[in-house]
Order: C-alpha cells, then sequence, then structure tokens
C-alpha cells in the first residue's frame, strides 16, 4: 500500500533522514520508534509530503506522492500532527468538518449527507460527540488530541500517519485511543504509521516496528525482532531489561534507573528469623526478589515480610486468601509487601540454618509435615488433607532469572531426596512419597554482592541449596515425627 | 432559524438602518419617505441621490472591502491583529494612488481605473514584502513579528508619500485630506472605480473560504487536508489586494475597519470563514456607513476626517484584543 524506497531528505543543507526504505502492506500498523532527533518526524514529513524529498520517492498505491494534486492525496492519506496552539476559536464540529474538506469540491458545494455522516461516526468513535459545540480552546490537551484525530478518522483515508497520537493522554484515553484506531485499522483495513515515544505501547499495538537512530534504520520487523535489549540499549543511550507482556504475545521493556537507593551490606542471616508456635518470620531491611508459590502473593516480585503461618489442621476458610490478608494486616504488615504461606506443623519446630560458600551464603528455612505424603509417580484420585513442606531458600546474592528457576528445582529434588532418606510412605500407594498435596517453595535472593548466574546441582550456589534443604528437611522429619509421638 | 441565518438577517437589517440612517440625516434632514417617493420633494431627492446616497454606497464598499480582506489576512497569517492598515498594506496602495496622482500617470486603456489598478499593485507588493520580511526575522511568523514589520513598512512608505506630497505644491491640501481618508465629494464615479473591484475580489475570497479554515490550524495541517497552500495563498493575497487597492484608492487610509469589523463577527458568530467572509463584509458596510454618519455630522458643519472616527473606535479594540491574545489565553 505505501512504499518508501531510498528516501533521504531534510531541511535545508542538513540532511536528517538518510536512505530509508520499507514498505507497509494494507490493513498493518507500522510504529516508528526512536530518540528525540532521530528524525521521526521529518520522515513523516517527508511521506505526508510537507517536505520535499532531496532523493528517493514514496509511493501510495504504487503511484508517487508528487504526482497526486493535494486534495486527492488528502484523500488517500490522512496526518494527525503533533498539537500547536492557535489563534481563532473554533467548535469541535467545525474542527472535526474540516476532516471532509478534501471531499468538497466546486465553488458552492454544500455538505453532503455522507460529509455529515463521516463526521458523526469520527466524532463517535473518539467519544467527543457531546462536545460538539464545545470551544477547542476550553479544552484539555488530550480532548484536543481526540478532536484532531476525530477530523483525521473523517477524511476517510486509507492511509494514517499519525505523530505520537498518545500525546498528552493519560493511560485511559491512550488505550482507548490506540484500541480505536487499531480497530479502524482492522474493520476498514487502513494501513498505518505511527510515532511513538513509549515503546511498549508500540509494541502493543504494531504488527511491526521500525527503531530509527540519526536518520537511518537501525531495525525493521515485528515487535519480538525490534525490541530487544541490546538495540534500545544502544539507541536510547539507557539500560533496559525486557519481559514479555502479561496477556499479549508481545515484549515490554523496562527503564533500569541510573540511580538506586539501596545501601550495600544487605545480608539474610539465619538468626534474624522469628520462630514462634505461630509463626515462622522473616524481616528484611530491603525488598528481596522472590519467585514463590505461596498463598499471598506468588509469583515473583519484590518483598520485605516473609511468613510462614501456622493454621489449625482443620483450618477450612472459604477465602483463605482473603483471610491471610487480613491476618498479615492485623499483625501490622502491609500485604503489598509480604508473602506468605501456611501449615498446619506447629512452627517451633521449624529448622533455620544458614549455609555459607565461597560467594556469600544462604539461608534455608523448612517446616515439614509429612503425614500427607504423596508418590507423584503413582497418580492416585485422593482427598486433599493436610500436612505441608514449606521451604524458603534465602541468598545472599545476585540471582540471574534461570538461577532462580534451577535454585527451585534443586530445592525440589533434595526435599525428594530427604523424604526417601525417611522413607516417608504415600499411604494411599504404599510407595516412598515424594513430597506432599500442598508443598510451597520459595526463593528469594537480595541481588546484591556475587552474581549467580546458574543454580544448578553443580554450581557453588546449587550445593548449598542442596545440602540445605536436604538436610533441613531430614531434622524438619524428625521433629515432626517426634512431636506425633508425644 | 439556524444561527447562521439569524447572523445573516440580523446583519442585513443593520446595514439596511445605516443606510437609511446615511441617507437621511445630515445638515438638512430628509424624511425617508423620499426614498421610495421622490417625487414628493424634489430638491431633498436630488441631494439624497447625487449626494448622499453616491457617499453612502462608496462608504459602504469601503467598509466592505476592508473588512472582508481583514478577515482574510487574519485567516491566512493566524493573526488576529492583522488587517490592511496594521499590516501597511494600505500603505502600500496609498503610494500607489499618490504616485499616480502625483506623476499624472493615465493608462490609456484602464482609463477610470488606472488609480485603483495602480493601488492595488502597490498593495500586492507591499503585502509580499512583508510577509516576506517577517518570514526572514522569525519562521513562525509570530503575531508581533507581522505587525512590528507592518509598522516598519507603513513608517517608510508613508514618508516617501510625505515627500511626494511636500514637492507637489499647490495640491497639498486635497492629497493630505485623501490621505487621511474620506468618502466625501466623491459622486458616482468613484462608485463605479470601486465597485467592480470590490465585487470580484470579494468573490474570490469567498472562494477560498474552506482553505482559510483549513489555514487557521496551520499551513502543513491545511497542506495534509488536501489544501493547495501555495494556490490558495496567492489567490487570498491578490483578493486582498485587489480589496485593498480599490478601497484607498476611493476613499485613502481608513484604519482599523477590517481589524473591528470580523472580530466583533467572530465574537458574536464563530470563526468559520464561510460566514466570517460574507458577514464581515456586511458588517464592514454597515461599520463604515456609521462612522461617515458620525464623522460628517458630530461637530457639523465641519467634517472630520473618516478615518479618525474608525480610529478612535479601531485603537482601542486593537488593544484590547492584544492583550487578550498575549495575556487571556487564547
Amino acid at each position: 500500500m505505501l512504499q518508501i524506497e531510498n528516501l533521504s531528505g531534510g531541511y535545508g543543507d542538513k540532511k536528517i533522514v538518510d536512505r530509508i526504505s520499507f514498505g507497509v502492506e494494507k490493513g498493518r500498523m507500522l510504529g516508528i520508534l526512536g530518540p528525540n532527533g532521530s528524525g521521526k518526524s521529518t520522515l513523516m514529513k517527508l511521506i505526508s509530503g510537507v517536505l520535499e524529498p532531496t532523493a528517493g520517492v514514496v509511493r501510495v498505491d504504487g503511484r508517487p506522492v508528487g504526482d497526486f494534486p493535494a486534495k486527492e492525496l488528502a484523500r488517500k492519506m490522512a496526518v494527525l500532527p503533533q498539537l500547536h496552539a492557535h489563534a481563532f476559536s473554533h467548535t469541535v464540529r467545525e474542527t472535526v468538518s474540516l476532516g471532509r474538506y478534501p471531499h468538497q469540491s466546486g465553488w458552492f458545494s454544500s455538505w453532503s449527507a455522507e460529509d455529515e455522516a463521516a463526521v458523526q461516526e469520527a466524532m463517535q468513535l473518539m467519544d467527543i460527540s457531546h462536545y460538539e459545540s464545545t470551544l477547542l480552546e476550553e479544552m484539555s490537551g488530550g480532548e484536543q488530541q481526540r478532536v484532531f484525530v476525530a477530523q483525521a478518522l473523517a477524511q476517510n483515508a486509507a492511509v494514517l500517519l499519525l505523530d505520537e497520537p498518545t500525546n498528552h493522554l493519560d493511560i485511559n484515553h491512550q488505550k482507548e485511543l490506540l484500541d480505536t484506531i487499531k480497530k479502524q485499522a482492522i474493520e476498514k483495513e487502513l494501513t498505518i504509521i505511527s510515532i511513538f515515544h513509549d515503546i511498549n505501547l508500540a509494541s502493543m499495538y504494531c504488527d511491526e516496528l521500525l527503531l530509527m537512530d540519526e536518520g537511518s534504520i537501525v531495525r525493521k520487523g515485528e515487535p519480538h525482532e525490534v525490541v530487544r535489549t541490546h538495540d534500545v540499549e544502544s539507541v536510547y543511550q539507557t539500560r533496559v531489561s525486557n519481559h514479555p507482556h502479561p496477556e499479549l504475545p508481545k515484549p515490554q521493556i523496562t527503564l533500569l534507573p541510573g540511580v538506586r537507593r539501596t545501601p550495600a551490606g544487605l545480608k539474610v542471616k539465619a538468626g534474624d528469623f522469628l520462630v514462634t508456635p505461630e509463626f515462622v518470620a522473616y524481616q528484611s531491611q530491603l525488598p528481596l526478589k522472590t519467585v514463590s508459590s505461596a498463598v499471598v502473593n506468588a509469583g515473583s516480585g519484590w518483598f520485605r515480610n516473609f511468613l510462614n503461618r501456622r493454621v489449625d489442621a482443620n483450618y477450612n476458610v472459604d477465602n483463605s486468601y482473603e483471610e491471610m490478608v487480613d491476618y498479615i494486616e492485623d499483625s501490622g504488615l502491609k500485604a503489598t509487601d509480604t508473602v506468605a504461606m501456611m501449615t498446619a506443623v506447629r512452627t517451633e519446630h521449624a529448622i533455620v540454618r544458614e549455609y555459607a560458600g565461597d560467594f556469600g551464603s544462604i539461608v534455608v528455612a523448612v517446616t515439614a509435615g509429612v503425614g500427607n505424603g504423596v508418590d507423584v509417580s503413582q497418580a492416585v484420585a485422593r482427598e486433599q488433607r493436610v500436612g505441608t513442606i514449606n521451604t524458603w531458600i534465602m541468598v545472599n546474592g545476585i540471582l540471574s532469572d534461570e538461577a532462580f528457576i534451577q535454585a527451585m528445582i534443586t530445592a525440589t529434588e533434595a526435599k525428594t531426596k530427604a523424604l526417601q532418606h525417611e522413607e516417608v510412605i504415600d499411604p494411599l500407594t504404599g510407595t516412598i512419597a515424594t513430597g506432599t498435596s500442598t508443598d510451597s517453595c520459595l526463593v528469594a535472593a537480595t541481588q546484591q554482592g556475587e552474581t549467580l548466574p546458574y543454580a544448578g546441582p553443580i554450581t557453588e550456589v546449587g550445593k548449598l541449596i542442596g545440602t540445605g534443604v536436604f538436610e533441613c528437611t531430614v531434622e524438619a522429619i524428625h521433629l515432626y515425627r517426634e512431636a506425633k509421638k508425644v | 432559524m439556524s444561527k447562521s441565518a439569524l447572523a445573516y438577517v440580523v446583519s442585513l437589517i443593520l446595514l439596511g438602518g445605516a443606510v437609511v440612517l446615511g441617507v437621511t440625516v445630515g445638515t438638512v434632514p430628509i424624511s425617508p419617505a423620499v426614498i421610495w417617493n421622490p417625487s414628493s420633494d424634489e430638491a431633498a431627492a436630488n441631494i439624497l441621490w447625487n449626494i448622499r446616497m453616491p457617499r453612502v454606497v462608496l462608504a459602504g464598499l469601503v467598509g466592505a472591502a476592508l473588512a472582508i480582506a481583514g478577515a482574510a489576512f487574519q485567516g491566512l497569517l493566524k493573526n488576529p491583529l492583522a488587517d490592511p492598515y496594521t499590516l501597511g498594506v494600505s500603505s502600500g496602495a496609498a503610494v500607489g494612488a499618490v504616485m499616480t496622482l502625483f506623476f499624472g500617470i493615465s493608462i490609456p486603456f484602464l482609463g477610470l481605473f488606472t488609480l485603483p489598478v495602480i493601488s492595488m499593485i502597490g498593495a500586492l507588493i507591499t503585502m509580499l514584502a512583508v510577509m516576506g520580511f517577517a518570514r526572514l526575522v522569525d519562521r513562525s511568523m509570530k503575531m508581533e513579528t507581522v505587525i512590528l514589520t507592518g509598522i516598519i513598512f507603513s513608517s517608510f512608505l508613508g514618508s516617501i508619500m510625505s515627500l511626494m506630497i511636500a514637492l507637489t505644491g499647490e495640491e497639498l491640501r486635497q492629497i493630505i485630506g485623501w490621505l487621511l481618508g474620506s468618502v466625501s465629494m466623491r459622486g458616482w464615479p468613484y462608485v463605479q472605480m470601486a465597485l467592480p473591484f470590490v465585487l470580484v475580489g470579494s468573490f474570490v475570497l469567498w472562494l477560498y473560504r474552506r482553505e482559510l479554515n483549513a489555514m487557521l490550524f496551520g499551513e502543513e495541517r491545511a497542506q495534509h487536508l488536501g489544501v493547495d497552500v501555495k494556490k490558495s495563498k496567492m489567490a487570498i493575497l491578490i483578493g486582498g489586494s485587489v480589496l485593498t487597492g480599490s478601497a484607498v484608492a476611493v476613499s485613502g487610509t481608513i484604519g482599523f475597519v477590517g481589524l473591528v469589523v470580523p472580530h466583533m463577527t467572530r465574537l458574536v458568530w464563530g470563526s468559520d470563514h464561510r460566514h466570517v467572509l460574507p458577514l464581515s463584509f456586511i458588517n464592514g458596510a454597515a461599520l463604515l456607513i456609521v462612522c461617515d454618519l458620525v464623522a460628517r455630522t458630530i461637530i457639523s458643519p465641519t467634517e472630520l476626517p473618516i478615518g479618525v472616527i474608525t480610529a478612535f473606535i479601531g485603537a482601542p479594540v486593537f488593544a484590547f484584543i492584544f492583550f487578550r491574545q498575549r495575556r487571556g489565553g487564547l
């Protein structure tokens, strides 16, 4: 639909866009990314024909843009510029109606039903119909932006060029506007090129992205090909990290600030754990990066408080999550800053030990109840009973994402080995249990000190986890069994 | 009745009222009945049709021309302070006119129209020069830059006129009176001289009413909307210059009409050029007829130059718009 071939241009002698070529197919949305001064807006002006290119050509439907009379081009291509101040008052309706200019001709041409319909539809799409006779100057920047998008939509052009359409908008309106534009793109097969400042928004909405720097294309392709840590870091000269969008198969990036208020010397020590008949708790001065299968705040996150709460063996609450959150808040902690699990085991029998290695140390904390052993290899229907092994591993070091997962695997293997060593039996199958039905595991790291890229069983940290979890679990089972005998 | 229809009806009633007042009020009061029934009072009808009516029609044409030209210049430059007078275009036209009188220029096939045509050329050259210079000073053509450039040009052109006047000697008084702006003692020939140009110029501007609407959002935006910016700009400049030139040629430099009328029109009826242009045309005519009436009756039997009255109203309005633009947001 739109072909850009070897396009160069700029202001005066200054060449800002340098031999850029790409194409956008009908119905696709292409996002242009790049730092300030990378030539995004100039490229847009060259495409829209406001700036005369010094070389190269832009084709719409195979025809060079320069060959179109102004009005005919405006029927093919609508442009949303960045917002400007203006000296005269206009109503919303007057402004949107101007979008119909290219469809009107002749000296006395009047407003047709088609014009009216297009204006009404555009105002409806942008949710500004009720502002129809409001003056533009009385509206906020975000509302004005929506008026100009409506103006561009009223043009009914097949190609839409947008220069930072979400400028001035709050996140709700950003989403609404891009949803609307995307929907139009799909329904009416519009071809869209849009400049974005927000890499994440661009990644979410665009089919293709184009990363520019110093007037040239650094990378072009689907979002996963363009939103990559290395390229973004080198183009924007800033540290970023990328991660998947929680719902869409699109990459997102997160800024890594240059300044952090983190005093060094954070260390998790076994002696700082609070072990009482009611709970096992650890409070860290600074948040620890945590991955867990807890009741409250499972998954990954950063937390200061860690709680393993004892509940009665007959604990049966419909909404255990809510009850747990209330419990945390009642203890004077913030639920948003706390990872909490529960166990029916007597928490004063928790084993908390510190293991030192070359890189630093880890702390392992285990509570074990094995009355409910399960051999995971023998899938048998069974009713759920309380009986849990909760394993915590706190690492004084920097764990990579892989290391977090490997730490979990290593800990699980060590736990299973401990059950085997203690000959814990699955009462239903009579075989050796591999765990219990409701085990939880938590790996937390200070993310200070030495970097530990891996935590498999033959790494330094993996060895400590393996030994630590095995020893602590064995001991916890002993204490559990002794307590049962009494 | 729609808002715009109401606007036209109100404006036409005002114009009608102004015309009736203009032809009936004066040192010799005339009954309005004479307008429809000239035989009732032959002498009065004579004054009405041969002295007052051409004067009123001329004032109306000049007011209409200046007002619609002002509205178009303001739209083109996105500048609410622009008008033929503040841009120096009137001075350019005046230089053209004074030159024609001073050198006794008469272009054969133009005849009677030599004066307005040379005034128009003066206006167009000045307009292009002012815009060119303002753009050189400041690419974004800020409001103040354009107006300051207009002042520079009108001062310079004014001095050229003074020089020519100083050199004429005997015709001095006449030219000074003309310079201050007046529609008195012109008669029907002047109406004939101005009428075709006022009509053609206004029609050209009216053709570009939608382009002007688009250009209020900036030239770049207008181009995106499909406006042929270069062509439209040239047409509007020529149309405005034709109007200014013909107005100045018959009445001298009358200031601020092109500023006050479009401003008031926008204030009441909004800034859509499809209506601002014709409404400014009608209201400009009405305003100048009333101003002329005031000019010749306020210290009767002496007549004030009409430019004195328009400046008396216009300068404060100018100050007010300037204040609002700078301090009152938009």
